[in-house]
């Protein structure tokens, strides 16, 4: 397989993760079709906290009944399994669990979701498959929550080179470290030690970003598009995309137009196909920073930057809410101050 | 949170800070200084809101002979006194406005293109 290298792993313990990793990576397809997510325990095919306690309910009575079994098991397994399952729910006997898995993780880069199915069809009858199997210890984390799934693995922005398979961003760590990877996924795992909140968080942040990646996203910039302007004669400029930046700011026309107008210091109208058409020669140059500061004062939260707010008139005053956080402000209104008279004066005045 | 605890005993003035920093002159008095196109590549610049104290007549005269252009003070029957100037003088105007000491550098607003 060819792989390219920012540097070439030469240290004893980062040969032996890439052999870990090639292993797993073994029998891996790449396919041009993007990466999907199932969640197998609801008839929807989404995943849902209905599907997940159902799930652990009917896990627990299955428990209870073999539970005198069961006494005996792996030390490590028990500790393992609780420690994932602490966060959401009640401590129970976890063995039964790891039979049912079927789990198969796979690097984005290097697979699709259709093969995926495919295999886990194929294996579906096995309770342990080989490549669960390899991977198991390694994703003892992802696997408390989806039982029976087909998982792709990561988010399709991580541009994780190829052989860095491990996505869970905790077992970094380990990585460095140079322990075997493939024994632990957690760092807290077979120990006895308190969890350190970075760890934690690592592990909420991991757990959100794949079930909702929306929730988790990293924020995206308000992106504009630039402003079309052309020349009207030679003393009128129009403003073609006019409408559409304001349907993508979600304000008024009116409000966007009466800011133009006013910080330009001319007049100016829409015209039939709701173009702007201002008096005076501009370049679009012009009109950006006009926007911008448009943006910045009427638009963006303070709070929370995002451009997801509503302008709103109380009792003659403008108040900006915004939708994400909830938080509210006053904005200045818009005031076009002192324009002094330009152009020919009449003879009356 | 001890300062906190140290403001509650005293009744509070809502009108406490207007009174204090801008004596009477609206929330935060900004200076505008603003733009207006004229024929062809010509322009005006206008500086609205310079506090009342000051001299206008003054002002005018450094900043005709700073910049080298014409200007004139105008009265506006609502704005009271407007500075004018020839040409785009947003720039030089607001940092001689601060390097001069007449308004600080958050108090001046530029508005145009």
């Amino acid at each position: 397989m060819a792989r390219n290298w920012i540097r070439e792993p030469e240290a004893a313990d980062e040969l032996l993760e890439l052999l870990g990793l090639s292993f797993v990576l073994e029998g891996c397809f790449l396919q041009a079709s993007s990466d999907q997510w199932r969640w197998d325990l609801d008839p929807a095919c989404t995943f849902s906290v209905k599907g997940i306690k159902m799930e652990i309910v009917e896990q627990k009575e299955f428990e209870l009944g073999y539970h005198t079994d069961l006494l005996i098991m792996a030390e490590e397994e028990i500790q393992i399994e609780l420690k994932d399952e602490a966060a959401d729910l009640a401590p129970f006997d976890p063995t039964k669990k790891k039979k049912k898995k079927k789990v198969i993780i796979q690097d984005p880069a290097e697979d699709s979701v259709e093969q995926l199915a495919e295999k886990t069809e194929n294996l579906s009858g096995h309770t342990l498959n080989a490549v669960s199997e390899n991977l198991e210890p390694t994703f003892t984390g992802l696997k408390k929550k989806k039982k029976k799934q087909v998982q792709t693995d990561l988010l399709d922005d991580e541009p994780e080179n190829a052989d860095e398979d491990v996505d869970y961003p905790i077992g970094e760590d380990e990585e460095a470290e140079g322990i075997v990877l493939q024994q632990q996924k957690l760092p807290w795992e077979g120990t006895d030690r308190d969890y350190k909140y970075e760890e934690l968080l690592g592990r909420v942040f991991h757990i959100l970003r794949e079930n909702n990646p929306e929730l988790a996203g990293d924020r995206r910039r308000t992106v504009m598009r630039p402003p079309q302007v052309l020349r009207e004669g030679t003393k009128k400029t129009v403003f073609v995309n006019f409408m559409d930046l304001c349907k993508s700011m979600h304000r008024q026309p009116e409000h966007v137009m009466t800011f133009l107008l006013a910080e330009l210091g001319t007049s100016g109208s829409l015209d039939g196909q709701q173009r702007l058409v201002v008096k005076g020669r501009f370049a679009p140059k012009n009109f950006e920073g006009i926007l911008r500061r448009y943006v910045n004062e009427y638009v963006i939260c303070n709070g929370c930057k995002s451009p997801d707010t509503i302008l709103s008139k109380e009792n003659r005053l403008f108040f900006l809410r915004c939708e994400k956080c909830g938080s509210g402000r006053s904005v200045a209104q818009i005031k076009a101050g002192f324009v002094a008279r330009v152009g020919r004066r009449k003879a009356g005045t | 949170m001890s300062e906190l605890d140290l403001q509650i005993p005293s009744p509070f003035d809502p009108f406490a800070e207007s009174n204090a920093e801008d004596s009477g002159a609206g929330s935060k008095d900004y200076v505008h200084i603003r733009i207006q196109q004229r024929n062809g590549r010509k322009s005006l610049t206008t500086v609205q809101g310079l506090k009342k104290e000051f001299s206008y007549n003054k002002i005018l005269k450094d900043l005709k002979k700073e910049f080298c252009c014409n200007g004139t003070v105008v009265q506006d029957s609502e704005l009271g006194q407007v500075i004018q100037l020839q040409g785009d003088q947003r720039k030089n105007v607001s940092s001689f406005l601060t390097q001069a000491g007449i308004v600080k550098k958050d108090h001046i607003k530029i508005h145009g293109f």
